[in-house]
């Protein structure tokens, strides 16, 4: 394999990034959405991003581009089922076309686990993993942060920092194993104090999970019993619940008893009135009412769904700066 | 052929208990004589190999490589992966069958043992167990057997089924060869790319378990006890590339028991971890996958404590473009031929102490005699003139740009090793000068 590094601005994994990085991202997010619009549109005004996308998609895919453009960016989108990717050609070779064509920062939702690294070596350039496989959907988890910091009580205005979320328990529901989001929320999150307590059942939710606790002082737990986990999250300070869709696509063959799954670990208005209350309720998409979590919750009042893809949307936008080396990004190294 | 010297060097040869400065005479192909330094004189004509310092030992036996002739010729060839061979101080492999087509006739048995491939060291084969390694029918043995063939095995994939298995068992218990297990309960393993365990968790891929090998070991070593006792036959179970405590466990107790069954590790099982997949190393893609470390270790202690018999490398050349893909898609396998014997003496020997004589053993006569392979694997006088010349004290690093293999596919592209082959002679032949 060709030995080339992964190009600055580059968004793999959130495992290796610093507290200060998260706190550079969410800063620059704040800035550009303070922005008046047509300022913000000279920012990459000219610029080539391409956005190759093999799986379907409508929040991530639209929020990139849509924060693409905003930011005056001419962009591409490149998709498994109309392009060459259906003749065969590799991902390699699909990638090199598009540095070949000019892009300069490719945005990439793929099935399979760790592409990214595959296409950000082989091309050089800037790569935003928006999503592969099982394995990490870092944007996410840093929307699903900045959604925690402007949603949960006494939160705004803080320094983002090691403690930042000291006193916060998210609890992590449904199918983490099949579950890229849960992989970068719990890597993630424990870098600014959360604690992250892990629920479902053992066929969606292994032991190994365990390992994704940070080296230095850990951060995740698993607690099947998903009352239990609200009940306590409740308990300790602020909660949230993050729920998480069973993905089908997935399974392989896992045969899973629903209308049991459902009475145990569905969020629905009486778990949640019983066990935390307070607690802010989010989920990161595509949701399946009725199933992981009951209508009305989601449409509740405690429910940050929709402002999830709204923050989205913002921090894409400053990924997208930080991915081509502009608007105060210049000292940020990775 | 001219006659060979080769004086000054310390001879290590398990086989026949000698591990001293010996001088040797290679003749006609064969060991002519073993004598005390100062025995044998140069003269004139003679070609003479000054061994000071050096190690002589049986040329390197492996039980466990691909060469993808026919079929895959631009991933390796008879050719360059037995020069691949001769370069790690190999002077005999045995090829697997999973070439294409499948190596599962006599007419195809000799065409790949035909000398217009060109192979430098001695070339043995297993053919498929099952017509097309299918793990349906059992292929025809008795001929095959005739034909050349050292024992059987459908390596790539296991023989799944007990009917088909046990039929295998017992048919190659009847002209004395074994069958070779790759021990992998397939039904488990659908998906996985890459060891189960919190790394496999952390980079989102599917994992194997240690179970789909070791469910595999243990209905093997039942049928083995089976047969054993309802046919009155003595089935050789041979278990491939050992990468698990419980499946290491079961063969040690199996051995215990009286059962014939032999095993083999591979370097990379020994030295590497899950840990070494990193960001998706496709060149840490193998199966058996690399395990975590209290697997390593358990082959570690197997090696240490007999119940390993010799170390394979399953050496398995893939072209570049093929293992630059997405981790999941990329094909399983190493290369490993030329980094065997700098890493069991660097992991074994230097790592835990192993005498550099058991190291020889595992790697010549033990090998040698699993598939009953006469005059080899040994440097006792008339045996075959299969000899490796190494430095014991040498240490390198493997650069994988020089390698004579046609791949590159290796996770030990630039790590250390220990001893450095300097000449591998094949039947009288000097077929690698380092």
């Amino acid at each position: 394999m060709e030995k080339r590094g992964v190009a600055v601005g580059s968004l793999l994994t959130v495992a290796n990034l610093s507290v200060e990085e998260v706190a550079a991202i969410l800063a620059a997010t704040d800035r550009l959405e303070r922005m008046a619009a047509a300022e913000r549109v000279r920012i990459l005004a000219g610029r080539r991003i391409a956005l190759l996308f093999y799986e379907s998609s409508t929040r991530t895919r639209t929020s990139f581009e849509l924060a693409a453009k905003s930011l005056g960016a001419m962009t591409t989108l490149v998709s498994d089922k109309s392009s060459s990717i259906e003749k065969g050609e590799s991902l390699k070779d699909t990638g090199l076309t598009l540095r070949a064509l000019g892009a300069e920062c490719i945005v990439l939702r793929h099935a399979n686990s760790g592409a990214p690294y595959l296409l950000a070596k082989s091309t050089g350039l800037p790569v935003l993993n928006a999503g592969d496989g099982m394995h990490e959907h870092p944007s996410q988890a840093l929307l699903d942060l900045r959604t925690m910091l402007t949603r949960l009580p006494g939160m705004s205005g803080r320094l983002v920092n090691a403690k930042t979320l000291d006193g916060v328990t998210v609890v992590i529901t449904g199918d983490i194993l099949h579950s890229r989001v849960a992989r970068s929320n719990a890597m993630l999150l424990p870098k600014l104090g959360a604690r992250v307590v892990l629920c479902g059942p053992k066929e969606l939710l292994p032991e190994d999970a365990l390992g994704l606790g940070l080296a230095s002082k850990g951060g995740v737990e698993i607690e099947r019993d998903f009352d239990k986990a609200l009940k306590q999250a409740a308990s300790q300070g602020l909660a949230v619940a993050m729920m998480l869709r069973i993905q089908r696509e997935r399974l392989a063959g896992l045969e899973l008893d629903l209308g049991d799954y459902i009475s145990r670990y569905q969020l629905d208005q009486e778990r949640l009135a019983a066990r935390a209350p307070e607690a802010l309720v989010m989920h990161p998409g595509p949701m399946i009412r009725g199933l992981e979590i009951a209508g009305e919750v989601a449409d509740g009042a405690n429910s940050a769904i929709e402002d999830q893809v709204r923050h989205g949307l913002a921090v894409r936008t400053a990924l997208l700066v930080r991915a081509l080396g502009v608007g105060g990004f210049e000292s940020v190294t990775v | 052929m001219s006659d060979l010297l080769i004086l000054n060097g310390r001879l290590v040869d398990p086989a026949s208990g000698v591990d001293g400065e010996r001088d040797l005479l290679l003749r006609h192909g064969r060991v002519a004589a073993v004598e005390m330094p100062g025995q044998l004189r140069a003269v004139k004509g003679k070609e003479v190999i000054d061994a000071k310092g050096m190690i002589v030992a049986p040329g390197l036996v492996d039980v466990h490589v691909h060469l993808r002739e026919p079929g895959q010729t631009y991933k390796e060839s008879i050719k360059t992966g037995t020069a691949a061979a001769a370069a790690g101080g190999f002077t005999s492999v045995v090829a697997m069958p999973n070439t294409v087509p499948v190596n599962d006739s006599v007419a195809k048995l000799e065409w790949m043992m035909d000398a217009e491939r060109e192979a430098c060291v001695k070339l043995f084969a297993m053919p498929a167990a099952t017509f097309g390694s299918l793990g349906e029918e059992i292929t025809d043995y008795h001929e095959l057997q005739r034909a050349g063939a050292v024992g059987f095995t459908d390596d790539g994939k296991p023989v799944l089924h007990d009917r088909v298995m046990r039929a295998a068992l017992v048919a190659a218990a009847g002209i004395g060869v074994p069958i070779s297990q790759h021990a992998e309960d397939t039904r488990l393993t659908g998906g996985c790319s890459m060891n189960a365990g919190p790394v496999a968790f952390r980079l989102g891929l599917r994992g194997m378990t240690v179970e789909a090998e070791s469910k595999i070991v243990e209905r093997d070593i039942r049928l083995l006890r089976d047969i054993e006792k309802q046919e009155g036959l003595r089935p050789h179970l041979h278990v491939q590339h050992v990468s698990t405590a419980n499946a290491m466990e079961a063969i040690r107790q199996a051995k215990r028991s009286g059962l014939h069954v032999t095993c083999e590790v591979a370097p990379h099982h020994f030295t590497l971890t899950d840990e070494a997949v990193g960001d998706y190393d496709t060149n840490a893609k193998m199966n058996p996958p690399l395990r975590n470390d209290a697997d390593r270790l358990a082959m570690i202690a197997g090696l240490m404590d007999g119940t390993v018999d010799c170390i394979a490398t399953d050496h398995a050349p893939h072209a570049l473009f093929e293992k630059e893909q997405e981790f999941e898609r990329a094909p399983n396998g190493i290369t490993g031929l030329e980094t065997a014997l700098g890493l069991a003496l660097q992991v074994l020997h230097k790592g835990n102490g192993m005498p550099i004589s058991r190291v020889i053993e595992l790697m010549s006569v033990q090998p040698a005699r699993i598939v009953s392979l006469q005059g080899r694997g040994t440097l006792s006088v008339d045996s075959f003139a299969d000899v490796v010349v190494f430095e014991p004290s040498a240490e390198w690093s493997f650069e994988a740009a020089k390698s004579r293999s046609k791949s590159r596919n290796t996770p030990f592209d630039g790590a250390p090793m220990l001893g450095r082959v300097l000449t591998t002679i094949s039947e009288g032949r000097v077929i690698y000068r380092g």
